[in-house]
Order: structure tokens, then sequence, then C-alpha cells
């Protein structure tokens, strides 16, 4: 009888955090790399901590990660490379920290991004959460500190809010390790291709804007097929993007096609 | 290869062509487009649960903390408060580790090598140099660092260092630099290494350099137990005894103040001069309030900051050391190294209330702060000759009480000036070598990490002979 609960249970995907092997910095041979990525002071670090098993100092105030953190973690027999990402207001601008965020989702290819975002603060997180889906189709949405959204008396439908971003939502609470198991459940079907993501695209009243846009993302389908991200490069183009007219300039963008690798991320 | 050059250029072109259409308020359409859809997710995900509102106590709190009146004493007490703990929580620890690694480790070593008969010069540079050094620095930095970052990293868990920033940023923005200064300065406030590459957070390039050319006006740890032991002889030893505790405290704020101040003046003077140009504006986010889970502030404060930061100031100690006895001991004419440094430095040190005991320890201490007293401790006995307090010449002086510490300085010459001149210049000289290195990793120029460095010795200079101009008044 207790054999057979036993069994049940490691069988069902709840009892799946058994699964996590937290690998530290031991990085070899992983089979997928997942970016951490969100605004400052949401618990990223904490999210990395509680999947690696690292230490990484975590402090409540934004700014506390300007460099990218490294961490292993194995779940399900596959190996993952966890990748802390500087937490940042946009992808936009171009201060240093910014720069290595977006440069990593863009250039560095992770194949899941988890962004971790503040429940209590659901307007003004979605802002980043809109851009990188711009950038990345793959992507899990980690509802952070649902305890204290819980406190301050908001209700978040979280399915409401996946089906409105076409990407599987987490609620979460990182502080207490609550919600750990199914962000790793989500991270694996997202990666494994299992989940396919639908990410909502940023749409504008403006029909200038959406026209432009529709119009130079069919040039560059046409110039570089297969390219993930033509829409994010569409948008930079029409804002003259120095860095992404030299990209294609340079055919750099060609190898981001071709080579899945971390080969072209700007060491930091 | 041609075909492909020229479809590239026809894809550029097109994108010119449409950014001319598109105009120039493309970005703000963007931006616009990206709060619009937020908003419109937002409106059909979330709802408040409004019955019976909560008292909101964190925007009360905030109202306090963050208040035009009480914000800054709050700021000073809180500060104090922290170094009270540690000033007074230090000296038995430090007492007992010195006693235990000291008073009764060294002697045992000392035998032990006479013992296995090994030559003078061996012992001399493993026992009274490396081993003393290291063990110095141990029992000196040991007990106030256990007491210091928990007790800090409790406040930033709770969410208390945005609000200093939030204080700070009107100051910040008045003198040209951006308000996000204010949050690398208080990273410096533990290591100005870490200060200086945390200034990525600041976009600007110019407003960026001057976060970095001023964050060594930040006390780092290296020097907070420099400045706590000063403060207990000199300063605290000029009141009575049931005020010294409360005074030191006071007078190691007011170190730390006053790096504020030169922080804020240089930044000025820089974003007039050299480095023109308007503050740009910001949002900084007041985190919520966090209850700190206590254990693991602990944990992670003693095991991340504490045993590191040891770990770095025993690594330089223990070569340091070894130069130190070196110094000391080897004779060109019979007078040694350090006594010919000494007597070139005096006259330059005695002009700024200083001495060339203490001008050298700074020299032999660029690699890591952490090390300056002892060094300073260790000279002073071997150029005073004070065999009968210390175990002979050449050989750190072993210290067992905040006490004979002053006696030995005092009568080698030292007076509340000396003090205060060494708490002053402890704030005001180069940075540390890993600090120098950072800079340059981050700015990449030469130029710059060259101001970086000069700068703040020179601001030394100028305020120690100033500060000895005045005494010389009275």
């Amino acid at each position: 009888m207790t054999d057979n609960k036993l069994n049940n249970c490691a069988t069902c995907p709840a009892y799946n955090k058994g699964n996590l092997i937290k690998l530290g910095i031991n990085m070899s041979d992983f089979d997928y790399v997942v970016a951490l990525a969100g605004n400052p002071n949401t618990g990223k670090s904490t999210v990395f901590n509680n999947l690696t098993g690292l230490k990484q100092h975590t402090g409540n105030w934004p700014g506390k990660t300007v460099a990218r953190a490294e961490g292993a973690f194995s779940f399900n027999e596959k190996k993952f490379k966890l990748v802390d990402l500087p937490g940042t207001y946009s992808l936009l601008s171009t201060s240093t920290d910014e720069e290595i965020a977006r440069d990593f989702i863009l250039f560095g290819q992770p194949d899941v991004t988890v962004v971790v975002i503040d429940a209590t603060r659901i307007e003004r997180n979605l802002n980043i959460v809109l851009q990188i889906l711009e950038i990345t189709d793959k992507a899990v949405l980690c509802l952070n500190l649902i305890d204290e959204a819980k406190r301050h008396n908001i209700i978040i439908d979280d399915r409401a809010l996946s089906r409105e971003l076409g990407i599987p939502v987490v609620p979460a609470a990182a502080r207490q390790k609550e919600g750990m198991t199914e962000l790793l459940n989500n991270i694996y079907l997202v990666a494994s291709g299992e989940y396919i993501c639908k990410p909502r695209r940023i749409s504008s009243k403006s029909k200038n804007f959406n026209n432009s846009v529709n119009k130079i993302v069919s040039e560059i389908e046409k110039e570089f097929p297969g390219l993930p991200n033509s829409r994010w490069v569409a948008l930079r183009l029409l804002e003259g993007d120095q860095k992404i007219i030299d990209a294609i300039k340079s055919g750099e963008l060609i190898n981001l096609v071709k080579v899945n690798s971390l080969t072209t991320v700007p060491s930091v | 290869m041609g075909n492909q050059e020229n479809t590239k250029e026809k894809l550029l072109n097109t994108a010119n062509e449409l950014r001319w259409e598109v105009g120039e308020n493309f970005h703000d359409t963007l931006l616009e487009s990206i709060y619009n859809n937020a908003t419109e997710i937002t409106n059909l995900t979330v709802s408040y649960n409004n019955k019976g509102r909560k008292y909101n106590f964190d925007s009360s709190l905030d109202k306090i903390v963050t208040s035009r009146i009480f914000g800054f004493p709050i700021m000073f007490l809180l500060l104090a408060l922290v170094f009270w703990l540690t000033i007074a929580g230090a000296n038995y620890p430090s007492r007992l580790l010195s006693f235990v690694l000291i008073d009764t480790f060294q002697p045992l070593f000392r035998s032990a090598f006479i013992y296995f008969s090994s030559p003078w010069w061996l012992t001399g540079l493993v026992v009274d140099g490396a081993y003393l050094a290291a063990a110095w620095v141990t029992s000196v930095m040991l007990p106030p660092m256990a007491i210091f970052f928990p007790v800090f990293t409790l406040l930033e868990d709770y969410g208390y260092l945005p609000r200093v920033a939030f204080n700070m940023d009107s100051l910040f923005r008045k003198a040209g630099a951006h308000g996000k200064q204010a949050l690398t300065m208080t990273m410096g406030f533990g290591c100005n290494a870490a200060g200086v590459v945390a200034a990525r957070i600041i976009d600007s390039p110019r407003e960026r350099l001057i976060a970095i050319i001023t964050n060594n006006f930040s006390l780092c740890n290296g020097r907070w137990p420099t400045q706590i032991l000063i403060a207990t002889i000199f300063i605290g030893g000029a009141v009575s005894p049931h005020l010294a505790g409360l005074v030191s405290a006071g007078a190691v704020v007011s170190v730390a103040v006053l790096g504020i101040f030169f922080s804020l003046l240089t930044s000025w003077s820089l974003s007039k001069t050299v480095l023109k140009g308007k503050a740009s504006a910001f949002s900084l986010e007041l985190p919520p309030y966090r209850p700190p889970r206590i254990w693991q502030t602990l944990y992670t404060s003693v095991i991340d900051r504490t045993l590191i930061v040891l770990w770095r100031a025993i690594a330089f100690a223990l070569p340091s050391g070894i130069v130190i006895w070196l110094v000391a001991n080897v004779t060109v004419s019979d007078v040694s190294i350090a006594e010919y440094f000494i007597n070139w430095l005096n006259p330059l040190a005695f002009i700024i209330g200083l001495n060339g005991i203490i001008l050298l320890a700074y020299i032999i201490a660029i690699p890591a702060n952490e090390i300056v007293i002892p060094t300073i401790l260790m000279l002073t006995v071997l150029v005073s000759g004070n065999d009968a307090v210390g175990s002979g010449a050449g050989v750190l002086f072993e210290i067992n009480s905040v006490n004979t510490t002053g006696e030995l300085l005092k009568s080698s010459g030292w007076s509340l000036l000396t003090g205060i001149n060494l708490m002053l210049f402890s704030l005001l000289h180069n940075p540390c070598s890993t600090t120098i290195y950072t800079i340059y990793k981050e700015t990449k120029s030469v130029l710059w990490t060259f101001v970086s460095t000069i700068l703040p010795l020179l601001i030394g200079f100028i305020v120690c002979f100033l500060v000895t101009l005045l005494f010389s008044l009275f």
C-alpha cells in the first residue's frame, strides 16, 4: 500500500521536483540554455539560487545584478544552463546592463527565456515581457511574489494572462520556494518543444506603424529566411539602431540563423 | 555574393525610406503601443479585492523615512547605531582572538621553529612577518566585520537602501550627477571595486564616469577598522569613558558623511568642468519592505561577505608581512631600509600633520587597505625602538588591547591631530590596487584611471594640510 502510494507520487508531475538536481557551476554538456530576465528587484536571483543551489547574493534593491551569472541544474534527465541577466525596465535604451540582457536574449538565443515579474506591479512589468516576446518565441512567465499580491488584495487570473501572452504563466513565491516545481516543468515543456508558444506581438493603433513593420519584416524574411526574431530586427531598423544595421551589413545576422550556439555572445 | 550585397542594400534602403515615413516619433509610437498593450492585458487579468481596504504599512513607513524633515536624521541615526553596535560588540572578541592567535600561538610557533633549528631569517619571515600579519588582520577585522555586515545586510534586505538613494537623489542631481550614483555609492561602503562595477546601472557615459571616479569617497570595509580603532583611541579617549563609545561612533559617522560630501563636491566640480552636462532623469522604484529572513541573511553575509573579505585581507597580509619584515630588517650601513624611507617621507608628512611611518604604511598597503594599521604599528615599534612593549624591532607589534595600542602611538609622538588626520587620510587617498584595476577594466582609459587614483590623494593632502594649519592656530 505504502509502496503503491510512493509510486503514484513519483509519476505525478507535482512530484517532479524530486527530479531536480542542483548542479551549481558545473556547466559541462548542457542540453538547453535558459535565461532569467525581467525588471530589477523581482527575485530573479532568488529563482536562480533555488534552481542551481548556488548562493548568489540577493538584495532588496534594484540593480543588484549588473553582470550575468551562470549556473546549472538537471531536470528530467536533461541538463540546463541557467543565466541570470541584469534586471532591466526595457530593452530599448543603451545602458550597459540593458545591453547585456538584450544581447544575450538576441544573440545568445537561449532555448527558454524565463521572465520573472512582480505580481504586485503587473502592468509596469508587462512592458519588458512584451518586448522580450518580440525577440523570442520561447518564454515562460514566472509570476513571482504572488504571496505579496495576495496580501495586497490583488487577484490575478493567471490562466487568462497565459492566454493573452501566449506563453505558460507560473504563479510563484520564490523566497518561500513555492511554484518552483511548476516552473521547472514549464521550462522543460517549452525547451523540449512540447509546449509551443504563440507569443503576443505588440500591436499599434497606428496603421502606418503596423504597415511599415510588416513591410520590413517581409523584406528581412526574404533576405534571412528562418530568422527567429525578424520583428525585433524590423523595429530596431525603424529606430535606426546602428548596431543592427552593422549586423546586417557584416552578415552577423545570418550567423544567428545558422549557428544556434553561444559563440556570438559578447563577453562581459 | 554580389547579389546578396544588393539585397542587403535594398533592405537597408527600404528601412531608411520607411523611417522617413513613420517619422521621428516612431520611438514614441512604439512605447505608446507597448503601454497600451500592457494596460489592455492588465485590465483583462487583474482585479482588486477592495473589501475592507487594508492599512498600508509600507507607504506610511515610506512617508517617514523619505520625508524631507526626518529622512536624513533617520539615515544618520541608523548609520550611527550600526557603528555603535560594531564598536561596542567587537572589542571583547577582538581581544580574545588576539590572545589566542598572537599571545598563545605565535610564541609556540617561534619555539617550534627554533626547536627545529631554522635559520633566524626564516623564523623572522614566516613567524614574525607572514604569520603575525595574518593573525593581526584576523583579530582586528573579523569581529567588526562579523557584526557590521550582517546588520548592514539586514537593512539592505529589508529594503532600506533604495530609500537612501531616494533621499540622496536631489543632492546628486544638483551636483550634476545621476541619482543612481547614490546606489553605487552605498555599494562602495562595502567594497569600492564592487561599487565601480555597479556603476554599470548608469546609462550616460558621463555620469557613469563621475560615479566611478567618486566611488573611492565611500569608506570601504578595509577602511572601517582603521576608522573605528583610531576613533576609539584618539576621539573616544578624549572624552569621559561612559560617552566614549557614542562619541567614537559619531566620529566615524562624521568621516563617512564627509566622504559623501566630497563625493558630491567632486561630482559637482567634474560636471561643471571636464565632464560638462546635465543630470539625466530616471525612475527609481521603491521596492516593498520585505521582512528579512534572519538566518539566511546571517549565513550569506558571513559566507559571502565576511569570509571573502577576510580571506582577501589574509591573502594580502601574508606577502605584506614578509615585505614589512624585510624592509625593517635589511640594513644598509646599520640603518634599515624602512628608516631611510621614513626619514625621507617625514618632512612632507609633518606638513600635513601625519608622519613618515603612516605614509610608508600607505605605500606598503596599496594592495589592501586592511593592513594599514598593522603596518603602522610595526613600523612605529621599529623606529621608536620601543622594545619593552613589542617583542623586538622588526616584529609586528603584539596588541592585546586598544589601550596598549593607544599608549604605544601616543608615546611615539602621536597626538589628537595625528589621529584626526589619519582618519581623514584613510578616507581621502588613492584606491586599493584591486579598485584601480577595476576602474581600468570598466573605463578602458588610462587617463581616467590615473585621475581616479590621483585626485583623492591630492584632496587628502590638501585637507590634511588645512586641518594641520587650523590646529596650529589654536
